[in-house]
């Protein structure tokens, strides 16, 4: 997989980056190293392996005695159990001054942007 | 540096309910350190005297009016800076963030406070914590105290400096592929990872969510589980912590190690790993079986995967938690023409080229045509990786390795090839992508006098277990093995 001055232009513009041309070779040759390493993912058969989409343990049934988080059925993936969630009730949250207060430019009560819409 | 005394949370206890010293005194005393070494290191970015001192003055009239203390009374603290400060300047080690003061504090660094620690300031670190070597920083290098002409590691090279250097008592690190105990290793202190969901990530500005973990950097074992204790448990704030109650870490920590099975992956001891390293560290495990551990050897066999899983896992979720840096809510704004235009100039001129790298490559990792080969393979890889820890788990106690496959390499030798920074994070990323918690411990210097680290792994928190060992492995003078 050869990646060219014209994927990274396309990443770049996906992740609202803007490339001096002095960096788009730069970068390019990294991201090719890069990837060509990151191949070896390749030689591995994961055709029946589960993704690992969340961080909880394995096998919790050691902690559930002192623990109340919730402990799923098996560990065939890399975490069966599901968070606990807590009670939906509403609480408070006046936050407006000091969020604004680190804006780079606010018009309270909004965030101040460029003009987005043309008439 | 050996001429600068090493206080520890006990002796600072002590001291301070003898009236040998106060916490003013205390802190002053540090501030004086830090002035004098920290030109030198840049170990620190920010210092908050303001803050300290009037946290020592509560400490001060506590022990005047003989009120109980908290575990970290009078305790100078450093802290990285990508761990939130309310009112005290956090910059992530970026220029995006330059001017960027939290309006709130971390869980952490709450608790760290409710326990009577005095933060001293903000330590350097690679920018948004990416990086081997600290020389990622927007604010310069950090120095290697122990070795000027190196790296302290990376990326919580400052922390570890800080520590190493005698300028805090103890500090706190982040730690997503191996940047609490890999400049641990390279400085020569114990730094610690705890499991994922431990320590409250509320208030630590986002890297990649599900591998950044908050952890301690001390000059001792027993330093480094009473900051574990402190700072460890659920926080309603963290929808990934856990509510799993946290163990008396000072007691578990005592307990004999004879009859713990310690397992030794080969795969971690094969091409790659300098000579001197491998044989300080198999010299530990053989001080370990002396105090009755029993050695098992173990295969893990897709260690060797762990790199490229990480760099496209990490980075997916760096491109997408980077996202929320375009000039608009907070830090450096860039004027443009049009919305889009001030985005880019904002995110060209806000970040280093690393965090563009990751970004880039993550982004690539999750787009259209991609996803699949990339991302998609890599979790499941990552399961395979986490497999590998379940199924040694079910054989041994912990898991010993070398926390990196070399001493601190020098200023810029790897500054040119992004990759061959990466593999410093060989033996250290597969915890990390695992979820287990980890510790390196300092296990003798080369012949040149720079530190070696052994890391030991314990499953799901199996804190407890790490702490025991490690504390084992100090008593017996493994530290200066």
């Amino acid at each position: 997989m050869k990646i060219s001055a014209a994927d990274v232009l396309r990443v770049a513009q996906l992740a609202h980056l803007e490339l001096a041309p002095e960096e788009v070779e730069t970068y390019r040759g990294q991201l090719d190293e890069i990837l060509s390493y990151i191949g070896k993912l390749q030689e591995l058969d994961v055709s029946n392996v589960e993704p690992m989409t969340q961080m909880r343990p394995p096998n919790a049934d050691g902690l559930r005695q002192d623990s109340r988080m919730p402990v799923g059925a098996d560990g065939a993936a890399a975490g069966a159990a599901e968070p606990e969630l807590r009670d939906d009730v509403v609480a408070p949250c006046n936050v407006a001054e000091v969020v604004l207060a680190e804006a780079p430019d606010a018009a309270k009560p909004f965030f101040r942007v460029p003009k987005v819409i043309e008439r | 540096m050996s001429s600068t005394p090493t206080w520890t949370i006990g002796t600072v206890r002590d001291a301070l309910l003898a009236k040998k010293t106060s916490a003013r005194e205390l802190a002053k005393d540090f501030y004086g350190r830090i002035e004098q070494r920290n030109p030198e290191l840049n170990a620190f970015l920010a210092l908050c005297p303001e803050r300290a001192y009037a946290q020592a003055a509560r400490v001060d009239v506590a022990i005047a009016q003989g009120r109980p203390l908290g575990p970290l009374a009078g305790v100078p603290v450093a802290i990285k800076d990508v761990i939130s400060t309310e009112g005290v300047r956090t910059t992530c080690g970026s220029k995006i963030l330059e001017n960027y003061t939290p309006p709130y504090d971390a869980t952490a660094i709450q608790r760290l406070e409710s326990a009577g620690a005095v933060i001293l300031g903000k330590t350097n670190c690679d920018e948004f914590a990416m990086g081997s070597s600290n020389e990622n920083s927007a604010y310069g290098r950090v120095r290697n105290p122990v070795a000027l002409d190196r790296v302290p590691g990376g990326s919580s090279g400052g922390s570890a400096a800080a520590v190493a250097a005698r300028l805090s008592v103890i500090a706190l690190g982040t730690d997503t592929g191996g940047s609490i105990r890999q400049p641990g290793a390279y400085c020569g202190v114990p730094a610690m990872m705890p499991t994922y969901g431990r320590v409250s990530r509320y208030g630590l500005i986002a890297f990649a969510s599900s591998l950044d973990r908050i952890g301690p950097f001390a000059t001792n074992i027993a330093d480094a589980a009473t900051v574990l204790a402190v700072i460890a448990g659920h926080d309603s704030n963290d929808s990934t912590s856990a509510a799993v109650a946290v163990p008396d870490y000072a007691s578990d920590m005592e307990r004999p190690v004879a009859g713990l099975r310690i397992g030794v992956p080969e795969d971690y001891f094969g091409a790659g790993l300098d000579p001197e390293v491998k044989a300080k560290v198999l010299a530990g495990i053989a001080l370990l079986e002396k105090l009755g551990c029993k050695r098992v050897p173990l295969k893990m066999p897709h260690t060797d995967y762990a790199i490229a899983t990480y760099y496209i896992v990490a980075t997916a979720e760096a491109s997408s938690n980077l996202a929320r840096y375009d000039g608009v809510r907070y830090g450096l704004r860039v004027q443009g023409s049009t919305l889009m235009d001030m985005y880019r100039k904002t995110r060209e001129r806000g970040f280093g080229p690393e965090v563009k790298r990751r970004i880039m490559l993550g982004t690539y990792a999750l787009s259209s045509g991609y996803y699949d080969a990339y991302y998609l393979r890599a979790q499941k890889v990552r399961s395979l990786i986490a497999r590998d820890f379940t199924n040694a788990f079910e054989k041994v106690d912990a898991i010993l390795t070398p926390t990196a496959p070399t001493p601190a390499f020098k200023l810029g030798e790897k500054t040119a090839d992004p990759l061959a920074m990466y593999l410093a994070d060989i033996y250290t990323v597969t915890g990390s992508l695992a979820g287990v918690p980890g510790i390196s411990v300092p296990c003798g210097l080369t012949a040149a006098g720079l530190p070696i680290g052994m890391q030991i792994f314990a499953s799901h928190f199996g804190e407890g277990r790490i702490l025991q060992l490690a504390r084992a492995f100090e008593k017996a003078g493994g530290f200066s093995i």
